[in-house]
């Protein structure tokens, strides 16, 4: 593909292709299992056993298959950026015509992982406001993968509705990429170099907030990680750990030291890799973060060390913002800030790509300080204060929660280890410690019921709950689409209920927890007036 | 049914009235009733009959299997039984000229409202299951990625009649409804 810059204007309305290199991302599917193969080559001397050939042999198998299926892919996958639409033509034996109004485009994302940024490629997602919860996604249009330059190129294209003077775009991405292109068919190629950038930045990278990434959940995600994961490379390597002699040894030498200090050194030890973990994990992400606001009304997201993430999205298609404090954050008085934004709705598959973050963990005043300039505001409608509290009930509801299942735990334990056989290893004492856990889980339901809250700030709905994570949810009171008014038996019993406010962005829902119904149905009548009315009945008092 | 008791002195603003939501005015068929029977029948029945067969036949596991078998009743009978009857003095819907209002479900209840300006797609759909008692559902969505409105356990004619109006309705609205 031999596309310039001139080609591009030309060849406006002709069908694209992605770019071949993307057959060589491939190669990621023989990296890992090549490198368990040279580990278990060192490990065991050359010795290697007869299984590990076979799965490597698989794996070549797969190899081969995911290259045909990579070419076929290639083969049939044609792509046009149309005047009024944008068209992607996929598959051959379940062929796929996607067809998308420009209109309807919300966001473009742009993501480079390291195999990515080798081959100079980029994976191309654009977002539109469509119902996403739908199994084949077909509100979403990706484009795995495009040249990084031709990916810049149809972000500017597809952000743009109508041709305007070209805008350039500033060449400081962390990764130094000579971003500046034009894109307009109206404007000569040659009017984009050497302009400078027409966005103003909201928010760069401060690395003080790298105080924040060991007390974010990471810490713990690593520590799980390398504890789970140090068995499944013991079995992948295909080594036996009572026979590898190294292995033993080093059992051997720990064995001298008394059980306590062992597990108490082995617990820092993951504690430690944790936080390397956590530190390393937010580094990648947020090296060289910049929010700018583009001159043509949207906002752009660039971060990423290894994997570059750029995303743009339009900010009339802003609803809210969201402020997510984790308990380690919270104490630190730091917060990360969320866009609401359609055409980033977050299924369940993207959940945890932080597609949707507009700062890393931070200050909380920064918080506040980024998402009013995002919303436009004088001030953050996210740091009101004075929020209702909700009824006493909610807080009955928090404290079973917290009570009740330790309860259980006790018990059947206690049960367990009385009644069968096999379980007599288990201590005595293991049932009635595990009651230690009410020491922490009785002070989260008090802190859960007193983060409960909701309020009307201005033209912004205001819901807060949670206490490991704690979400405050600011949402425009003009992108609410609906409500879901949910009740359980316990609810019904109580006079609680819990109040969705729809939306066609983000989760797609933001609910009040646990508000008196009454109080809960007012304040939803409140927010949106006449919607809720004609269903509502009231007996006076 | 929806009596509350509230805690009035836990709430900032402490309202004199109470608010209730109104049931939405039309109820299902009364044949629905059969069709969450069915529905919970198929559900039911097939894990009870093989833990009860495996009873008999296994004598070395009777007692585990027993209680598999006596949780699955304990939970499964009222669920047959009962459900059914309790959907049905819940589940009801409603279509203004503005909004579609529905209501759902038994022990969890739901109710939703969806502005007609903010419909995008209106479906039926019609289940072997419920082909056999001539019903059908209407399925409302918006551009919330939460859920749509379902409304189960129409008469065929009702759900045709139903969508053919909010397709109508909905085409006549502009915009995208977001």
């Amino acid at each position: 593909m031999s596309s310039t810059t001139h080609d591009v204007v030309e060849a406006e309305r002709e069908w694209h292709r992605l770019d071949p290199r993307m057959l060589a991302l491939n190669i990621s599917v023989l990296a890992a299992p090549l490198a368990g193969f040279g580990v278990t080559a060192i490990v065991t001397g050359g010795n290697v056993p007869p299984g590990v050939f076979f799965s490597l042999l698989s794996v070549g198998a797969i190899f081969v298959v995911m290259m045909g299926v990579g070419l076929m892919r290639y083969a049939t996958t044609r792509y046009r950026i149309g005047e009024e639409r944008v068209e992607l033509h996929a598959g051959l034996v379940f062929h796929r015509r996607l067809s998308i109004p420009r209109d309807r485009i919300r966001s473009v994302d742009l993501t480079a992982n390291p195999l990515h940024r080798i081959f100079g490629l980029s994976v191309v997602k654009v977002g539109t406001g469509q119902n996403t919860t739908s199994a084949d996604r077909s509100g979403e249009l990706s484009l795995d993968a495009v040249r990084r330059e031709r990916a810049e190129e149809l972000r500017l294209e597809l952000l743009r509705r109508s041709p305007v003077a070209a805008t350039p775009v500033s060449g400081d991405t962390a990764d130094d990429e000579p971003a500046a292109r034009t894109t307009s068919p109206t404007e000569a190629p040659a009017a984009a170099t050497g302009a400078t950038a027409a966005e103003t930045t909201i928010a760069t990278m401060n690395w003080a907030w790298i105080r924040y990434a060991p007390l974010t959940g990471w810490t713990l995600v690593v520590a799980a990680i390398i504890v789970g994961g140090a068995g499944r490379v013991l079995d992948w390597t295909g080594v036996d750990p009572y026979e590898s002699g190294l292995i033993m040894a080093v059992f051997t030498w720990v064995r001298q030291f008394s059980l306590v200090v062992v597990i108490l050194v082995a617990l820092a030890a993951v504690l430690v890799v944790g936080v390397i973990g956590a530190t390393l994990i937010f580094i990648e992400g947020w090296w060289g973060f910049r929010l700018v606001r583009e001159s043509g009304g949207s906002f752009r997201v660039r971060r990423g060390l290894l994997t570059t993430r750029s995303l743009s999205l339009e900010e009339r298609r802003l609803r809210g913002v969201e402020l997510v404090e984790g308990l380690g954050v919270r104490l630190a008085k730091g917060a990360t800030t969320k866009a609401i934004a359609a055409g980033l709705a977050t299924t369940s598959k993207d959940k945890n790509k932080e597609k949707d973050f507009l700062l890393p963990p931070a200050p909380r005043e920064e918080a506040y300080r980024v998402s009013a300039e995002v919303l436009a505001e004088e001030t953050t409608p996210l740091a009101v204060t004075g929020l209702a509290r909700h009824p006493r009930a909610a807080l009955r509801r928090r404290l079973f929660r917290a009570i009740v299942p330790v309860l259980l735990l006790a018990a059947v334990l206690a049960v367990v280890r009385s009644a069968v056989s096999w379980m007599g290893w288990l201590p005595s004492w293991v049932p009635p410690v595990s009651l230690l856990l009410l020491l922490a889980t009785i002070p989260l339901a008090f802190d859960a019921y007193r983060n409960l809250g909701h309020t009307l700030a201005g033209r912004y709905l205001l819901a807060r709950h949670g206490t490991v994570a704690r979400h405050t949810v600011a949402l425009r009171r003009t992108g609410i689409i609906g409500w879901t008014v949910s009740r359980t038996f316990f609810q019904r019993r109580s006079g609680l209920a819990t109040i969705a406010a729809t939306t066609g962005a983000g989760s797609g829902a933001y609910r009040v927890y646990d508000v008196d119904e009454s109080t809960g149905l007012t304040f939803a009548e409140q927010a949106v007036p006449d919607l809720l009315t004609p269903f509502l009945e009231r007996d006076g008092g | 049914m929806l009596a509350s008791r509230t805690d009035a002195g836990w709430n900032e603003r402490v309202n004199t009235t109470t608010v209730r939501l109104r049931p939405p005015r039309h109820l299902v068929e009364r044949r629905a009733v059969r069709l969450w029977t069915a529905q919970a029948l198929a559900l039911v029945v097939p894990p009870a009959l093989v833990l009860g067969v495996l009873t008999a036949l296994l004598a070395p596991a009777r007692l585990w299997l027993g209680v598999g078998l006596l949780v699955v009743l304990l939970f499964g009978l009222p669920y047959i039984f009962v459900m059914p009857h309790w959907r049905f003095r819940v589940h009801r819907w409603e279509a203004t000229d503005d909004a579609v209002y529905t209501a759902s479900g038994w022990l969890f209840q739901e109710w939703r409202v969806a502005p007609m300006s903010r419909i995008q797609t209106v479906d039926s759909v019609r289940g072997p299951l419920q082909r056999l008692f001539r019903l059908a559902s209407v399925t409302v969505t918006t551009a919330s990625a939460a859920g749509a409105l379902k409304i189960e356990g129409l008469d065929q004619g009702v759900a045709k009649d139903l969508v053919e109006r909010l397709t109508e309705v909905t085409q006549a609205t502009p915009g995208d409804a977001t």
